[in-house]
């Protein structure tokens, strides 16, 4: 396990902090010693707070789906959550975001309105995609969010063409790519590599390794196990990252986004990362034992991050208890949100095939 | 006889060819231990083992085009796609490459593989779990295509498919995999492919369908039969080559035609029964063949059963043909 540190220095000269603070730009080398201590307090609570809301949030849709109230699939993100948030620390607003099909907590760390997500998860009319996808379908363009990709590898060449247009056209923004371990298997992970390496795009691949696909262990799907290493056969760098440790995975993709920016090409990371729950809402889980998971679930990036954050005399009880009904209140408001919100009404049936005019 | 849903058939078949044929062989995303995200190859990687069941990456195209490789040099591959949606990363080796082999080596090489694959909606499933894609394959010449409508026949068709010389896709209804249950033979059986059945028989129209969409016809024709409107029902069973004598003869006795699918609309296979009805029957007709099908749209999420041809439409259609 890497040893924590919130080592905004090393990282980079200007950061953009994210959540409560919005968007805002702060050169830190030109900011007082005690601010840089309340800034780095903030920073890092906010990182909690974002993962938080990812687990509550995902905890709810678990309890909804057995009610009835949200339907389709249903495929959590629990115990994942500081790769999503520490990763999206390193993207601007114009920066674009291709995410998978396990994606709320893509979504919610870019921002998407909790509101517009619980009303997509109803498949109401007033949700982030209109009602038209569901959990799977997250799309929100304001936010530069591509979408969910309910067809494992459908996004890779995406964010690759996302990549070109912004380099055919001059513009200083990267995309991140987000995908499993299983996705890694398909042809369009190395179709999307190679394209990505060979034209030199501003593309992040930022592979969440799970150890699993759906009930397949890496080892049985990948002859090469070290997926970070299969960025060196395309020509350009990968390198693994503890994906438990939101820091890290800040750390890292920030590093990795600067250079990203500055033209230099693509760039791998591997998250080493674990899902607590089934693959979808069940699973016997004959595929793995309990004793693994209770291992990893020691190494919770919540928890973890908690008792960190409190040895740094970071966290406050009263802090955690005012973060965590902030958040509790902002999941029950999205709920009564998607509950009162319109289904699409069956005249819209046939909207949307092709473009519309009015 | 044992009582088995389809999901039960399904396992059985492929039990009873790999007890038979050691060259059969069953391959596909989470298939083995796990036994399949719908289970119909349950307890087949502990009776054969990993060398005739195993799993694969996720890599559709990798895939069939392995599955067409071990059919031509001996094997009889069943490779699974865990849902039909996922089969277009695979399409390139389906279209290009396995439907081709035999025509292209000037009939040296055959391909004897079933590709069997979950399809259809009514299943919450969203636009990803619930499409219906025959038609790109019955477009495809050197392919067949099967779908069964009941756990009889979806044993039968099964075992005649994976014995079959030729590709055959092999579409499941999963919307029934677990809700239709009837009663299926012990051991071996055939039912021939590409022969249509009568289900329902009656002499003012034809209804044809297939699928899971067959049961709902069922429903509907008998409904109508309570309206004291008798109605031939065809469940077609085979796509590609389809049962065109079954179906002539039904329409030569009714006159009128209502083809039911859930897939889109245009260029659905409906269009191409209608185009042979009308070539080959036209002087018998009363009304114009008529098409109850899913709309022209991606399959959607929220209104997957205004999409979804039901009862009500499908009487709607027949009592329009009838009136004409
Ligand atoms: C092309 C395609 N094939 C198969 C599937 C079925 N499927 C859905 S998720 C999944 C496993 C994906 O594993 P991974 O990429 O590691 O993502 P994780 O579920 O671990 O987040 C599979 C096989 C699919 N959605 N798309
Ligand atoms: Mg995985």
């Amino acid at each position: 396990m890497s040893s924590r540190s919130l080592d905004l220095q090393g990282v980079s000269t200007t950061f953009t902090l994210t959540g409560e603070f919005e968007m805002q730009n702060i050169d830190i080398n030109t900011i007082a010693q005690s601010d840089l201590q309340a800034v780095k307090q903030n920073h890092a609570l906010t990182l909690l707070h974002e993962m938080l809301r990812i687990r509550r949030f995902e905890e709810k849709a678990a309890e909804l789906y057995s009610l009835g109230m949200i339907r389709g699939f249903l495929h959590l993100y629990i115990g994942e959550e500081a790769v999503a948030v520490g990763a999206m620390q390193a993207f601007g607003q114009q920066d674009r975001i291709v995410a998978t099909y396990r994606e709320h907590g893509h979504a919610l760390a870019r921002g998407v309105p909790i509101r517009s997500l619980m009303a997509e998860m109803y498949g109401k009319a007033n949700g982030c995609s209109r009602g038209r996808g569901g959990s799977m379908h997250l799309f929100d363009a304001g936010r530069r969010f591509y979408g969910g990709y309910a067809i494992v590898g459908g996004g890779l060449p995406i964010a690759v063409g996302l990549a070109l247009a912004d380099k055919l056209q001059s513009r200083p923004y990267v995309t991140a790519c987000f995908f499993g371990d299983g996705a890694v298997a398909e042809g369009e992970f190395h179709e999307s590599l190679n394209l990505a390496a060979l034209w030199k795009l501003p593309v992040l691949f930022l592979c969440e390794n799970n150890l699993y696909a759906m009930g397949t262990a890496l080892a049985r799907h990948q002859s090469q196990t070290d997926i970070a290493m299969k960025a060196q056969g395309y020509g350009f760098q990968g390198e693994a990252v503890d994906g438990m440790d939101v820091l890290a995975v800040e750390k890292a993709t920030r590093r990795v986004a600067d250079w990203v920016r500055q033209g230099k090409g693509p760039y791998l990371l591997e998250f080493r990362t674990y899902r607590f729950r089934a693959h979808s809402m069940y699973d016997p889980e004959l595929y793995r034992t309990k004793e693994e998971v209770e291992r990893w679930k020691e190494r919770c990036p919540i928890a973890t991050f908690q008792t960190w954050l409190r040895q740094q005399q970071l966290l406050a009880d009263t802090t955690l208890a005012q973060i965590e009904a902030a958040v509790d209140h902002e999941i029950e408001d999205a709920i009564v949100f998607a509950e009162a919100g319109p289904s699409e009404p069956v005249e819209d049936l046939l909207r949307d095939v092709y473009t519309q005019e009015g | 006889m044992p009582e088995m849903n389809m999901i039960q058939a399904i396992n059985d078949a492929l039990r009873v060819e790999m007890e038979r044929d050691d060259r059969v062989i069953v391959m596909g995303e989470d298939i083995g231990k796990f036994g399949g995200v719908f289970r119909a190859t349950q307890g087949l990687y502990q009776q054969f083992g990993e060398d005739r069941v195993f799993d694969t990456p996720l890599a559709e195209a990798g895939i069939i085009g392995t599955a067409i490789g071990m059919a031509l040099y001996g094997l009889r591959p069943v490779p699974e796609i865990q849902f039909a949606d996922y089969i277009y990363p695979a399409f390139d080796q389906i279209v290009n490459e396995l439907s081709k082999y035999r025509y292209r080596s000037g009939g040296q090489y055959s391909c004897p593989l079933t590709i069997r694959t979950p399809y259809g909606g009514g299943v919450k499933g969203g636009h990803y779990h619930s499409q219906s894609p025959e038609a790109y394959f019955i477009h495809t010449p050197g392919l067949k295509v099967v779908v069964p409508s009941s756990p009889y026949d979806a044993k039968g068709l099964l075992i005649s498919a994976i014995r079959d010389e030729d590709p055959v896709l092999f579409f499941e209804p999963k919307r029934i995999y677990r809700a239709v249950k009837g009663e299926v033979p012990k051991g071996e059986y055939l039912v021939p492919l590409e022969r249509a059945t009568l289900v329902r028989e009656g002499d003012q129209c034809t209804v044809i369908a297939y699928g899971a969409m067959l049961h709902m016809a069922r429903e509907t024709v008998d409904l109508a039969t309570k309206k004291g409107i008798r109605c031939d029902l065809i469940d077609l069973r085979t796509l590609l080559p389809f049962d065109i004598d079954t179906i002539l003869q039904s329409v030569q006795k009714t006159g009128r035609v209502v083809i039911v699918h859930e897939a889109p609309r245009t260029c659905g296979f409906g269009a191409e029964l209608a185009a042979t009805i009308g070539e080959k029957a036209l002087l018998y007709l009363e009304a114009p063949v008529l098409r109850i099908t899913g709309f022209d749209t991606p399959f959607p999420y929220t209104l997957e059963h205004d999409y979804l041809p039901d009862a009500p439409r499908v009487l709607a259609g027949i009592e329009k043909t009838l009136n004409f």
